[in-house]
């Protein structure tokens, strides 16, 4: 195990922006891959709206994009100094 | 009765002889403590034993079925592995307060009534608090002070809950419970306020951030899982669960995204999970229930896997806020490894181990028709992974390096989250080593191609969502702030109107006061003239009357006698 000393010297893989966007290109296909996938493969769905294509895909990226949205919302309301109760 | 001892005596004997050993005597102690309480239940199982006559009731100490023996087994495993994270602690308040609390646990999951539960539901309050207070700062004081005053009341409502349910029914045996009197209610809260229901759940939050480094881990493993215990034994199919455990899984996620201390993100995450528990136990069908029993064992796992990772990030950094990490990839690649393990299994990747669990809680809820409550879980999914899976190891090891350089995780705390992320993998790769144990058969198939394609659908897209709005700017930044939540009212409006609290209290109690005394004024008037200096009774008649009545009744007897 190299000591601390070298470690600041050592540049990592994610140190450099292009393999970062090379993670983010792959999480990109990825996506689409699934999303191809979905066309493909016959569902078995208990509820008609599993049924829409796409459902979990879309269902994924809006409730996060829903999530972030009202959480910064929430903040403004809900945000005090740290040391509010001290 | 050394052959049906529960094994929650092994933990009170290894406590009580924590104190004297040192070094690697205590370490051995503390790692075979578990070993032998595992292995103890086993031999014991099946059994209902440690009668003892109460007064007019029966109290049953040790009751070993499917329900308790799942939870105590996995509360042994988990004791075991809390040990090894905390065998580098030089603190004997904490050694003795982690084994108390386990074993305060595992006793009351394998209490037979509600008498025996109440003793150890509240000693895990008792002996929890102590690894709060390890911390030794004034805030970690206040928040143990707080914690203990929730978690008493709930006993204390467990309390009055069973002495009503003895009154109505004549038995303290603790069974399938239905609400409507009284009893069943205050016990259904008391078991509420330990599972951080919504409204009842900021001690959570409050308290658990304030532990120690291995407090956290203690205290994540152990309480909140047995209130689920409880809900499981007694409320099984209470359809009120159901809203309530949706309401759980959803509220906590929003704070859980703008929350700047990695462990109570953690302890935000841990209440959305409880969530998903309550709501099978509220569909209470065999699936949901097999559903909760499983992502219980799970929440375990993975929740204190990542619990221990962040843990071990203070521990080396001094530091557990977002705002201040990032970039500790670098000098803890086994830590961050471990989160990852951890992350992947509570955001429900396949292979992972709560793909296997949750899975079959949404199942269930689709089977019984619960559509809305069905998409609320949903959503909860896609937010656990947004906060837990991505939120807590992108901001703790990677996001932007901020120059901090430290040592890797001791050895004892990498074994044991090794462990930890080992059993999270075998349980998501081969499921069967879960499902053997959970109270009913299973019939569920987690790996299908709709579930695995679904699932990955869902956090792969949410994963995208991340990715973009981290890109573009709209991610909201960790900022070093404090949220408001419920507990707002006691921390801080309560206190601030104490004032007027106290004005309005004083005039009130001086006017009921004012008439009080008026109203003893006149009975004590009417006592003066009868029992005062110049009252009937305190006058001291002379001999001579007393002589004369002497006389008087005498002569009436003689009169009686010759009559």
């Amino acid at each position: 195990m190299p000591d601390t000393g070298d470690r600041e010297k050592q540049t990592y893989w994610l140190d450099r922006p292009a393999n970062v966007k090379r993670i983010i290109h792959v999480l990109f296909l990825l996506c689409a891959g699934l999303a191809a996938l979905d066309l493909m493969l016959p569902r078995h769905s208990v509820f008609f709206f599993e049924a829409w294509p796409g459902f979990y895909a879309w269902f994924g990226f809006a409730a996060c994009v829903g999530l972030v949205l009202a959480a910064k919302l929430i903040r403004r309301l809900l945000m005090r100094p740290e040391d509010y109760y001290d | 009765m050394i052959d049906a001892m529960t094994p929650a005596a092994i933990f009170f004997l290894g406590a009580l002889l924590t104190p004297f050993l040192r070094t690697w005597p205590r370490r051995i102690l503390l790692l075979i403590v578990p070993v032998i309480g595992l292995w103890q239940l086993f031999a014991l199982s099946p059994v209902n034993a440690g009668y003892i006559d109460f007064l007019d009731y029966r109290l049953i100490t040790l009751r070993i079925d499917t329900l308790s023996l799942v939870f105590g087994a996995i509360f042994h495993i988990a004791a075991f592995i809390v040990a090894l994270y905390s065998l580098h602690v030089r603190d004997t308040m904490q050694h003795v307060a982690m084994l108390v609390t386990a074993g305060a646990a595992i006793g009351a999951v394998l209490a037979g009534d509600l008498i025996t539960l109440f003793v150890f539901w509240e000693l895990t309050a008792i002996a929890s608090v102590f690894l709060i207070w390890a911390r030794r700062t004034g805030r970690s004081y206040a928040a143990g002070m707080r914690y203990l005053l929730i978690q008493m009341g709930s006993g204390l409502l467990l309390l009055f809950g069973a002495i009503m349910l003895a009154r109505e029914t004549g038995s303290v045996e603790f069974r399938q419970m239905q609400l409507g009197s009284i009893a069943t209610w205050a016990i259904f809260l008391g078991f509420g306020i330990k599972c951080a229901f919504p409204l009842l759940h900021n001690w959570l939050q409050d308290a658990y951030p304030e532990a120690t480094v291995t407090g956290t881990v203690v205290l994540g493993s152990f309480t909140t899982k047995l209130a689920i215990y409880a809900l499981a034994r007694g409320f099984a199919g209470e359809s009120l669960l159901i809203p309530i455990g949706a309401l759980m899984t959803a509220f906590p996620i929003f704070y859980a995204v703008i929350e700047n201390d990695l462990r109570r993100v953690l302890a935000y995450s841990l209440n959305n999970q409880l969530g998903f528990m309550v709501v099978g136990i509220g569909l209470g069908t065999e699936m949901a229930i097999n559903g909760a029993v499983a992502h219980a064992v799970n929440n375990i796992l993975f929740k204190g896997l990542l619990f221990m990772s962040i843990g071990a990030v203070l521990l080396r950094t001094g530091t557990a806020k977002g705002s201040e990490l990032g970039g500790l990839y670098k000098s803890m690649p086994w830590t961050t490894a471990f989160c990852l393990v951890g992350a992947a299994s509570i955001s429900a990747f396949p292979l992972f181990a709560g793909f296997v669990s949750k899975g079959m809680i949404l199942a269930a809820a689709a089977d019984e028709g619960h559509w809305f409550v069905w998409l609320v879980l949903l959503f909860a999914s896609a937010g656990v992974f947004h906060h837990s899976g991505i939120k807590i190891p992108y901001f703790a090891f990677f996001a932007h390096d901020r120059g901090i350089r430290c040592r890797e995780a001791p050895l004892n705390m990498l074994a044991a989250m090794g462990i930890t992320a080992a059993l999270c993998i075998l349980i998501g790769v081969y499921p069967a080593v879960l499902y053997g144990m959970l109270p009913y058969a299973v019939t569920y198939v987690p790996y299908t191609v709709d579930h695995v394609v679904s699932q990955m659908q869902l956090l792969l897209f949410s994963a995208l969502a991340f990715t973009l709005l981290m890109r573009s700017g709209i991610y909201p930044p960790e900022l070093r702030a404090a949220n408001l939540d419920i507990d707002w009212i006691y921390r801080r409006m309560v206190p601030r109107y104490a004032v007027i609290i106290g004005r309005v209290y004083g005039a009130v109690a001086a006017l009921i006061s004012n008439a009080g005394n008026a109203m003893i004024r006149q009975v004590l008037n009417v006592v003066y003239q009868v029992h005062g200096p110049q009252g009937v009774l305190a006058r001291t008649p002379p001999i001579g009357i007393a002589l004369l009545w002497v006389a008087v009744l005498l002569a009436a007897t003689l009169l009686l006698y010759y009559l």
